[in-house]
């Protein structure tokens, strides 16, 4: 079978007869797209809303602790809604774990597009800096269900727990799945130190006391406690103002 | 002469490989008709985690795209490259670790996510160890691949196999870049990368799964199966250069169309669009090479059921590459975005292009590999009607649902509101989602005749003793 090697004409058919010139330019070929699109999100100042409007971002975070427990047990907060992006607390943060794994980023999106009805049906179209601790982002692809990424405080949080358990009870045309289970499991506290001190290994600035508290903070509370209080932080965290234009 | 392949070649892992290959179809669409009723008839969620939408829709998308497309991919690839190289597989122990490795990987991931446990990044759902274990065994595919065709007795590498090649060098720096993220625990972990980078880094891997693994893999399967069922050469040489190195170069591009509108910025989603109506060129190029092929013998569609797969598969390519980038263009995309239109889309690709040309190079596959005509010709026949019926039916379902949820949400009444609620077009998709799954039903009955056709070959092998007697023959015959 082996023919007589003969001279490659020209580039392509030196590729042809060379496996190891192949992938080398393959290789390369292959880089650019992605290099291209990806490293300068990482670089440039225009990518994130906040390097010009710096009050998007609380300026308090991985300082002071998002929400702290005094001497009889009561939570204080030293962050209220409006006052900017900031880490999910212990709570919420097991409340986004559960509404990763159960898919709902399959069926809803959090991502609010610069659209007349977008902004009258869900509200203010989202910035990339309101997702700057979201690891991994949860835009979502799909609409099956409405977008969530400013649903906070428009429902009660007893309206959210019937609805978990049972959407066709509140809305009949629905199509959710129902989630009970989430009503019998309990929050570990130590799993969530975990959970943050990975997170502020790469990059969310947490403070010590955040994750210190955060067996406290999640003591007691179930996964529908944890997801509904996710539910409700969602959009809540930044006041944007309708006059400004923070992306071109 | 048949008999000395046999001994010559490694076809052992690539029969296993390609049964299991039609295991997975059916078991894959199996899921998604059954999901695709979850959302018309949400009862069937059963109150179970484990029935439920959310977590049985990675099991459809994995199950599709690694259990079938991948099993597909490395039987095709191990048959093709050894015959167009002449030589035999480097390393058969190597071939038998991947094929044990990717079915391990198939296994995990069935037991994982219906449990919840996820890195909620689509198509890459599966958590790090069995990212890992996905690396290791991808490694020992391309690895084995390479050294195949850098040990051959020819002296061109075939066209196939520059497809192939660009499909593994990708595949390793998507999975691996995507797939970066901090362990928490055991099942447990998350992105480094975070929102707007995460999302294009996301969708960088999300379209090139598409682009390399569901594209450019199984261009080489085309390459290589429509020419051999043909019995011709390929259409155009100077067609398949063109081809393969404008997919190679731009389709790495697209992922940041499925961003238009959003917190990206719009440079990049305006630059993949860009590159996105581009690749209509060289994807349609294909298409033509692929078909004229059969150029001067058109006749042979009426009785080579198998060569029909190939070239219906081939229509549906050109269809879903022309409409891709309309989709992504922003006018479109403003419409089209969030709804079903994109679910038609992949479809159309997924079960038109990809399980077609896939089922065609398996019903090749079979009678190669077995030694013996299939079971029956008239079964592969009604398969090629259900499966092309089936789909026709999905698309069309899901092109009416999604145009008109993009239109309901912008609608606006005479007073200037809003003209509908969000739940009034859920409620609208019902009769579409019932036809989905409809589709998907006639389309999942196809690989059950499939399943059973292919069954009943190995039957008849075993009964004929034909893989027996290629194996005793001696090699010079």
């Amino acid at each position: 079978m082996t023919e007589k090697k003969t001279k490659p004409r020209g580039f392509q058919e030196w590729m042809e007869i060379n496996i190891w010139g192949l992938l080398v330019v393959l290789a390369l070929v292959l880089s650019v797209g992605g290099l291209v699109e990806i490293v300068p999100l990482f670089f440039m100042k225009d990518t994130l809303e906040h390097n010009r409007f710096p009050e998007i971002v609380w300026d308090r975070a991985g300082k002071d602790p998002i929400v702290a427990i005094d001497e009889s047990g009561q939570e204080q907060w030293n962050w209220k809604p409006g006052d900017g992006v900031r880490p999910y607390t212990a709570v919420e943060l097991a409340g986004r774990d559960v509404y990763q794994r159960e898919g709902c980023y399959l069926c809803h999106s959090q991502m609010v597009r610069p659209f007349r009805d977008e902004k009258e049906r869900y509200g203010h179209y989202s910035l990339a800096s309101e997702s700057i601790f979201d690891h991994p982002f949860q835009w979502g692809s799909k609409r099956t269900g409405p977008d969530l990424a400013r649903l906070g405080a428009k429902y009660s949080d007893e309206w959210h727990r019937q609805h978990l358990r049972a959407p066709r009870s509140l809305v009949p045309e629905s199509v959710m799945p129902a989630y009970p289970w989430l009503d019998e499991a309990y929050l570990s506290g130590s799993r969530l130190k975990r959970h943050m001190r990975g997170l502020r290994l790469i990059g969310v600035p947490y403070a010590d006391a955040d994750i210190e508290t955060a067996p406290a903070l999640v003591e007691g509370k179930t996964e529908m406690d944890a997801l509904v209080s996710y539910l409700q932080v969602l959009g809540t965290m930044v006041t944007l103002d309708d006059s400004k234009v923070y992306r071109e | 002469m048949q008999a000395s392949l046999e001994q010559k070649y490694n076809f052992e892992v690539v029969r296993w490989f390609t049964i299991m290959a039609v295991v997975y179809l059916v078991v894959g669409a199996a899921v998604g008709v059954y999901i695709a009723s979850e959302l018309a008839w949400p009862f069937l969620n059963f109150d179970s985690p484990y029935l439920s939408f959310g977590r049985l829709r990675p099991v459809h998308t994995n199950a599709v795209i690694f259990a079938f497309g991948g099993c597909t991919l490395m039987a095709t690839a191990f048959y093709s490259v050894q015959r167009t190289c002449g030589v035999r597989l480097w390393s058969d122990r190597m071939a038998r670790f991947t094929f044990w490795g990717w079915n391990l990987v198939i296994v995990l991931a069935v037991l994982t996510l219906p449990l919840g446990l996820t890195q909620s990044k689509e198509y890459a759902e599966l958590e790090w160890p069995i990212d890992i274990l996905i690396a290791v065994v991808w490694l020992s595919f391309t690895i084995n691949f390479i050294m195949t065709i850098a040990t051959r007795k020819t002296s061109h590498i075939y066209v196939s196999n520059w497809f192939f090649l660009g499909m593994m060098v990708m595949i390793v720096y998507l999975h691996v870049v995507n797939s970066l993220a901090i362990p928490v625990g055991l099942f447990k972990s998350y992105s480094i990368f975070s929102g707007v980078q995460d999302a294009m880094i996301q969708w960088w891997w999300g379209h090139n799964a598409v682009g390399f693994y569901l594209t450019a893999g199984f261009l080489g399967i085309m390459y290589y199966f429509v020419p051999k069922q043909a019995e011709r050469p390929i259409y155009s040489y100077r067609l398949s250069v063109i081809h393969f190195w404008a997919l190679m170069f731009g389709y790495v591009w697209l992922g940041a169309h499925h961003l238009q509108y959003t917190a990206l910025p719009d440079w990049t989603g305006s630059l993949g669009a860009a590159v996105s109506i581009a690749m209509i060129i060289p994807s349609w190029g294909g298409a033509v090479n692929g078909m004229m092929t059969l150029s001067g013998a058109w006749d042979r569609l009426r009785t080579d059921y198998v060569l029909r797969f190939l070239i219906i598969a081939l229509a549906f390519y050109a269809m879903s590459t022309f409409e891709g980038p309309v989709m992504s263009l922003k006018t479109v995309n403003a419409l089209s975005h969030y709804t079903d239109w994109t679910i038609g889309h992949v479809h159309s690709g997924a079960l038109g292009w990809v399980a077609g040309i896939s089922i065609g190079a398996i019903y090749h596959l079979m009678t190669r590999l077995y030694y013996t005509e299939m079971y029956s010709i008239r079964l592969i026949n009604f398969h090629f009607w259900t499966a092309t019926i089936g789909t026709v039916i999905y698309i069309v379902a899901m092109w009416a649902s999604g145009i008109m949820q993009g239109l309901m949400w912008r609608a606006y009444d005479e007073y200037g509101t809003l003209a509908y609620t969000f739940v009034e077009s859920v409620d609208a998709m019902h009769p579409y989602y019932a036809m989905r799954a409809v589709g998907g039903a006639i389309f999942l009955f196809g690989t059950l005749v499939m399943l059973f056709n292919v069954l009943m070959t190995v039957r008849k092998s075993l009964v004929e003793g034909s893989l027996s007697k290629a194996r005793a023959l001696p090699a010079a015959v």
